[in-house]
C-alpha cells in the first residue's frame, strides 16, 4: 500500500510540474466543448439565429412565386436575395458565394391555374355537370422549379431544402385545385365549400420525466459526447508519460526495485482517474454557469450527478486502460502520441460522438458495439436524456470496466513477457 | 559471494554472442572492476547479474540465491547504478530519492534521515530541494548513486559511474564508494578509466568479445604482462590497439 501511495504521489508531482500539460488537459476540453456546442446549437433550435443568404430568381411574378417567397421568408432560415438573373445566380452558387439558388419559371402561376382549370373542367364535364360548350384541350408544358446548390453543400441541407420546396409546391397545387372546384360549384367566393386545411397532421409526443417534458437541446447532446472525447484523449499524455519513463531510464531502475509493474500502473491510474473526474466536473460547471452567459441553454443535471460521476469513473478507467496499454507497447513518443490521437478519433467516430450510430452503415453499426466510447456515450445519454437509473446503465458500466481490466492485464502480461528474466 | 557459471548471452538480432561461456567468482567485500573495450559485453554481463536481461545459457548466484527462485530477496540484496541518469528531471533530488527509497519499503523519518545523510556525504544536501533538471552532470551522477543504495545493498553494481563528470565529482564518488566498501558492501563496477580502476579496484577482470581474458589483482596483472607499466598497458596488450566500433 505504501508503494502504491508513493507511486501515486510521484505521478501527482510529475503532473503538477508540467503546467503546460495540465493546462492542456483541463483547458482544451473546455474550449472544445464550448466551440462545438456553439456550432451545433443552431441545428437544435427551431428558429435559427443565423439566416442563410440564398438567391431567388423570380421569373413568374405571380401568386405562386409570391407564396413560395413568403414561405421562404417566414421560415426565418433564409435571407432572400432576388436581384439576379438565372445565369448570374448559377454562376454565384457554383463559385460557392451562395449555397442555393431557386429559379421559378416564367408563367408558373398562370399556367398552373390553366392546368388546374383544365383538369377540373374535364372532371366536371365527365359528371355531366357542365353545360358550357366543350373547348379544345391545349397542351400546357410541365413547369420546373430549378434548384442550384453549391457543390460543397452537405447532402442533409440539400435534402431538407428539397423537401421544403416540394411540400410548398404540393400545397400550392392542392389549394389551386380546391379553388378551381369552388369556382365551378358556387359563384359566391365567400362560401366555404372545401376545408383546405390539412386533414392529417402529425404531433411529436415528447418523453416526460413526471410532468416535465424531456426536450433535448444542443447542450444535453454535446456535453456527454464531447466530455467522453476529452476523457479518452487522456490516453495521449498517459502513454507519453510511460514512454518517457522508458527513455529516461527510470523504468529500468524500477525494474531493479522490488515493486511490481501493477503497482506502478496503479499509481498512474489513480492520478489520471482524478484528472478525468476533474475534467468532467469542469465541463459540468461550464455547462451550468458559462453556457447561459453565451446564449446557450443551461445544462440540466438535476438529481443526476451521482450517476454521471459513476459513468465518468468507469469511462475514465476504460480510457486509462487503453493509455496504459499503448504506453507499455510503444517505444517512442513518436509512436504513442499520433497513434493515440488517431485512435481516439476513430473510437469517437465509431462510438457515435460525431454521427449517430443508427444512421451509420450496417457494418459500422456492428463495429460501434466494440467502441468503449459507444458504451460510455449510451450510458451518458441514458442519464442525460432518458433519465434512467443505475440498473439500466449497468451493462455499459460492466463493459467499460471489463475493457479497463482487459487492456491493463494485456499491458502487464506484455511487460512481463518482454522483460522476463 | 557472486558465482557466475558458463553464462552466455546472444541477442535476437545479433550475429555473435555478447557474452560467451563466462565463468567468474567475485568474493565478498571486493571492489571488482569489469574492464573491456566498447562492445566487450560489460554492460550485458552486469544487466544479467541485475536480472534486467535473461541469460541465453548458464547461471549465477548472489549470496547463494538464484534469481528465478528468489526474485524479491535478490532485489533487496543488490543495488544498480545505471549508466544513464535514471531520475525524474522535474522532481527535486529529495523527491526522487524519497520515491525510489519507498520502492524498497522504506518510509517516514528513517527514509528522510537516510536521504539527508547520503546527500550530505556526497555534498548535495543544500541542493536537496532543487529540481534534477537544474543539476550538472556530476551532481546527477551522485544522485543516481544515492538512489541505488538507500536500502543498504550488500552488492552494488555500477555501470560507468564516473563517466562525464568533473575531477572533483569523480573523487567524491570514489571516496564515497571506498567508504561504502569499508562498511561491508561488495562493489562491481565497469569503467573505461583504467587509471581510476587501477587505484580503486581490489580486483579486475578484462573481458573482450564476451569472453574473460584476464582476472586478478591490478598489480598481479601488471607484473604478469611483459613490459607493462600500468593497467592500461595490460589492457592494450591483451585487447590490441584496433578500434572497436560497432553498430
Amino acid at each position: 500500500m505504501h508503494k502504491l501511495w508513493a507511486s501515486t504521489y510521484k505521478e501527482l508531482l510529475l503532473l503538477s510540474r508540467d503546467i503546460g500539460g495540465v493546462a492542456i488537459l483541463f483547458v482544451m476540453p473546455l474550449v472544445l466543448i464550448i466551440t462545438v456546442t456553439l456550432i451545433q446549437d443552431s441545428t437544435f433550435k427551431t428558429i435559427s439565429d443565423t439566416n442563410i443568404p440564398i438567391l431567388l430568381v423570380n421569373n413568374d411574378k405571380g401568386e405562386v412565386s409570391k407564396t413560395i417567397e413568403n414561405g421562404l421568408e417566414t421560415s426565418n432560415a433564409f435571407e432572400i436575395i432576388s436581384d439576379k438573373t438565372e445565369a448570374e445566380a448559377k454562376d454565384l452558387v457554383y463559385k460557392g458565394t451562395y449555397q442555393l439558388a431557386i429559379v421559378i419559371p416564367e408563367n408558373l402561376s398562370v399556367d398552373l391555374e390553366r392546368k388546374v382549370n383544365q383538369n377540373v373542367n374535364a372532371i366536371i364535364a365527365k359528371f355531366g355537370l357542365d353545360d358550357t360548350p366543350e373547348e379544345d384541350v391545349i397542351e400546357i408544358p410541365k413547369k420546373e422549379v430549378r434548384l442550384y446548390f453549391d457543390p460543397a453543400t452537405q447532402q442533409s441541407f440539400k435534402s431538407s431544402v428539397k423537401n421544403g420546396i416540394d411540400k410548398m409546391v404540393s400545397k400550392i397545387e392542392t389549394e389551386s385545385i380546391y379553388k378551381a372546384f369552388q369556382k365551378q360549384i358556387t359563384d359566391d367566393p365567400s362560401e366555404v365549400v372545401f376545408e383546405t386545411e390539412n386533414f392529417i397532421t402529425f404531433k411529436e409526443v415528447v418523453a416526460k420525466n413526471g410532468e416535465k417534458e424531456l426536450l433535448p437541446n444542443s447542450v444535453q447532446h454535446n456535453v456527454p459526447a464531447w466530455t467522453l472525447f476529452a476523457i479518452f484523449f487522456i490516453i495521449v499524455p498517459l502513454s507519453i508519460n510511460i514512454v518517457k519513463e522508458k527513455s529516461q531510464g527510470t523504468f529500468v531502475r524500477l525494474r531493479t526495485n522490488p515493486v511490481s509493474y501493477t503497482t506502478v500502473l496503479a499509481g498512474k491510474t489513480m492520478v489520471y482517474l482524478a484528472v478525468c473526474i476533474i475534467q468532467f466536473i469542469l465541463m459540468l460547471l461550464v455547462g451550468i454557469f458559462v453556457f447561459p452567459e453565451i446564449g446557450l441553454p443551461t445544462l440540466d443535471i438535476s438529481g443526476r450527478l451521482p450517476l454521471l460521476l459513476l459513468v465518468t469513473v468507469f469511462t475514465g478507467l476504460a480510457a486509462i486502460g487503453l493509455g496504459l496499454l499503448l504506453g507499455t507497447i510503444a517505444t517512442t513518443q513518436e509512436q504513442s502520441a499520433p497513434f493515440g490521437a488517431t485512435l481516439v478519433v476513430i473510437l469517437a467516430a465509431l462510438g457515435g460522438v460525431w454521427v449517430p450510430v443508427f444512421i451509420m452503415p450496417k457494418i459500422m453499426q456492428v463495429l460501434s458495439n466494440i467502441s468503449p466510447m459507444n458504451w460510455g456515450l449510451n450510458a451518458y445519454l441514458d442519464i442525460f436524456l432518458r433519465h434512467t437509473g443505475v440498473v439500466e446503465i449497468l451493462p455499459e458500466l460492466g463493459l467499460l470496466f471489463l475493457f479497463f481490466i482487459g487492456t491493463t492485464s494485456i499491458a502487464i502480461i506484455y511487460n512481463e513477457k518482454k522483460n522476463a528474466v | 559471494m557472486i558465482n557466475i557459471e558458463q553464462i552466455s548471452k546472444k541477442y535476437k538480432s545479433a550475429e555473435s554472442y555478447s557474452v560467451k561461456d563466462l565463468d567468474l567468482f567475485i568474493a565478498e567485500k571486493e571492489i571488482f572492476g569489469l574492464l573491456g573495450p566498447n562492445g566487450a559485453g560489460k554492460t550485458t554481463l552486469i544487466s544479467m547479474l541485475c536480472s534486467l536481461i535473461k541469460p541465453t545459457s548458464g547461471s549465477f548466484t548472489i549470496n547463494g540465491l538464484n534469481y528465478k527462485n528468489n526474485k524479491n530477496q535478490l532485489k533487496q540484496l543488490i543495488g544498480i547504478v545505471p549508466q544513464e541518469y535514471a531520475l525524474y528531471p522535474t522532481l527535486t533530488a529529495f523527491e526522487n530519492l524519497k520515491y525510489f527509497g519507498s520502492m524498497y519499503g522504506l518510509k517516514g523519518k528513517n527514509l528522510d534521515d537516510k536521504i539527508n545523510d547520503k546527500l550530505d556525504q556526497l555534498g548535495l544536501l543544500k541542493f536537496a530541494h532543487k529540481k534534477i533538471e537544474t543539476f550538472s552532470g556530476g551532481m546527477k551522477r551522485r544522485i543516481n548513486l544515492i538512489a541505488s543504495l538507500l536500502h543498504n545493498p550488500n552488492v552494488l553494481f555500477l555501470d560507468e559511474p564516473t563517466v562525464g563528470v568533473d575531477v572533483q565529482s569523480k573523487n567524491v564518488i570514489i571516496d564515497f564508494l571506498q567508504n561504502l566498501n569499508k562498511e561491508g558492501a561488495t562493489i562491481i563496477y565497469t569503467s573505461h578509466h583504467l587509471n581510476e580502476a587501477e587505484l580503486f579496484c581490489t580486483k579486475v577482470a578484462i573481458i573482450d568479445q564476451g569472453q574473460l581474458i584476464a582476472n586478478g589483482k591490478p598489480k598481479e596483472l601488471i607484473t604478469l604482462q611483459e613490459g607493462a607499466q600500468n593497467l592500461e598497458d595490460v589492457f592494450l596488450g591483451l585487447t590490441g590497439k584496433g578500434l572497436r566500433d560497432s553498430a
